[in-house]
């Protein structure tokens, strides 16, 4: 900015901030019209010129999901099977990463670069066979069907193997020599000292749990067991046409995720910075 | 008793900590890809559901029948469009964010990313459900705008020619805030002092962003541009809840192609070997990633 005139510097921030709030606008639009048609009277979304604003705000549409249509069933189904996935993940995958990262054992490189080749496989090849031995196991149309494979993630385990790296081995050898167990080192030093790369790990999977689709798709088939996304996507097969009730759904939905992000973003932004250095 | 305590001893305490994260993925991730290998030359079918002794070895047939399939191709063509529009189109909205981000004021940087980033956290069934409603022909709120400068509505989903833009623009909408960041990332790593020395030599703000800013982010970017471009080929949820794959198939991607073959038709030993030819052309893409990356495997 040094060598340009104040004029045209003026003018360059008044077009900064401009496309700043063009953005932000189409980033939130969709989002807040949803939020809005879901407070519509029937019929009201489906109009010409559009409407943006409920006109009679009404809450029919959110007691119809959560009465006639079972909605809050399938939110407890997402619920239960996005925090029992979290739950188990973030002890699965920080033992691994920490011992990926300071434990000395024989085959660990090796085992770890076997790993990190399975990171290409798309998830899609796996879900045939997958589906069979679920099958095979019972397991079809059960929580434990959508949460078990989804347990162990080998992005996790090298999120936590790189936080765990900078852990100084002076601290773990001096518990040691004071005649703490291994189990014992990793519950009361390895887990605090971690503590931020786990809230992330814990983010991200919940997140990808509660927001995934096609495999509880194809391992729920009574739609007792389904969880929202799956019975949002079965909802519009039925209820195209109710345009307000279907944004309600949506917004049932996508909110608990929202919330959750606004509250913890600081850890979001971690992973995806932590999650482009690996 | 004692035996077997010793001999349990013996093992690494490491090997403990990865045992149960080992034994997971290999039996539900490592596992089952083997296994799609050996399914994909079977004829695994609806009556091998029933009864797995059905299943015979057919060899290369299911790979020969895909290839001669129409539908294949048609699918491989979709999938390629939309990764490559959609890679590239998703990666400048995100690098025209963090430009915008990096460069306005620090108070209201937290609010702007938080906001570019909230699409990327929605629920994608949901936001696929929203916008098929911002792209109803008659009432949707884009062709609204459009009719504002005079534009004729246009049938987004219902035309062949418009669906799979339709449906990249939905997709550019919801991921280019997850680029971004990783973009602010990077352009906060440019030394200072390159901008200033460019400023103190005359250089414009273009001038400087061609010349600086570009070629130091030009590794970040190629990096996000496959990577994004390969997650875009795995494309099944936005077809699925928004257009079914139609109309004529103009949607079906190649994920969408296997899961109808899979699991609506049960011809999975079919359906494997459309996930193995989606798998090759993924190799395929990190391998273009690996040679042309401008620092050899810049990131990986």
């Amino acid at each position: 900015m040094s060598g340009a005139r104040p004029g045209s510097a003026t003018f360059a921030r008044t077009a900064l901030y401009a496309a700043l709030v063009v953005f932000g606008v189409l980033s939130l639009i969709p989002l807040l019209w949803m939020l809005s048609a879901s407070f519509m009277v029937t019929g009201e979304a489906s109009t010409f010129p559009p409407s943006l604003l409920p006109k009679h705000p009404t809450l029919a549409h959110y007691r119809d999901l959560f009465g006639r249509l079972a909605l809050g069933r399938y939110a407890l189904n997402s619920a239960i099977v996005a925090i029992v996935t979290t739950a188990g993940a973030l002890v699965i995958n920080a033992s691994a990463g920490y011992a990926f990262a300071k434990l000395r054992f024989r085959g660990r490189d090796r085992t770890f670069r076997f790993l990190a080749a399975g990171l290409a496989i798309p998830v899609q090849v796996a879900m045939l066979p997958l589906f069979l031995l679920i099958k095979s196991l019972g397991l079809v149309n059960s929580y434990g069907g959508v949460i078990i494979p989804g347990l162990a993630s080998i992005f996790g385990i090298f999120l936590v193997r790189q936080y765990a790296l900078a852990i100084p081995d002076d601290l773990l050898d001096a518990a040691r020599i004071d005649g703490a167990s291994e189990l014992r080192v990793f519950r009361s030093i390895v887990l605090p000292t971690i503590r931020p790369v786990l809230a992330t790990l814990a983010l991200w999977t919940f997140l990808a749990t509660w927001n995934d689709f096609m495999w509880p798709l194809i391992v729920l088939s009574d739609d007792r067991r389904y969880t929202l996304p799956v019975a949002l996507a079965g909802l519009v097969g039925e209820h195209a046409q109710d345009v307000e009730l279907m944004m309600a759904g949506a917004v049932v939905t996508v909110l608990p995720v929202l919330v959750l992000f606004l509250m913890l973003q600081r850890y979001f932004v971690e992973g995806v910075t932590e999650g482009s250095v690996k | 008793m004692t035996m077997t305590r010793r001999r349990a001893l013996r093992v690494a305490p490491g090997w403990w900590f990865v045992a149960p994260a080992l034994v997971l993925i290999v039996v539900f991730f490592l596992g089952p890809v083997l296994a799609a290998v050996g399914l994909s030359f079977t004829d695994f079918d609806l009556y091998a559901l029933a009864d797995p002794r059905a299943a015979r070895w057919v060899g290369l047939r299911n790979y020969g029948r895909v290839l001669r399939e129409p539908l294949f191709w048609q699918a491989l063509r979709n999938t390629l469009y939309f990764a490559l529009v959609g890679g590239p189109l998703t990666i400048g909205a995100s690098l025209g964010a963090a430009l915008l981000v990096d460069s306005c004021a620090p108070r209201w940087k937290a609010t702007a990313r938080t906001v570019f980033f909230a699409p990327f956290v929605t629920t994608l069934v949901a936001v696929a459900i929203v916008w098929r409603y911002l792209y109803h022909p008659r009432y949707g709120l884009l062709n609204y705008l459009l009719g504002l400068v005079h534009v004729e509505p246009i049938d987004w989903l219902g035309n062949p020619h418009w669906a799979m833009p339709a449906i990249i623009l939905m997709a550019t909408w919801k991921n280019f805030g997850y680029n971004m960041l990783i973009c602010i990332a990077g352009l906060q790593s440019i030394p200072r002092d390159l901008y200033e020395a460019a400023s103190l030599d005359g250089a414009s703000a273009w001038q400087r962003f061609r010349h600086v800013t570009l070629p130091m982010l030009a590794p970040t970017l190629f990096f996000v541009v496959v990577v994004t471009m390969i997650g875009y080929l795995q494309l099944f949820t936005e077809p699925y809840v928004m257009t079914q794959g139609g109309p004529l198939r103009a949607t079906t991607s190649l994920v969408l192609y296997m899961y109808e073959e899979g699991f609506r038709w049960w011809r999975l030993g079919v359906a494997a070997a459309i996930a193995f030819l989606l798998f090759a052309l993924i190799v395929a893409f990190t391998m273009v990633q690996r040679r042309l990356s401008p620092r050899g495997a810049a990131g990986a």
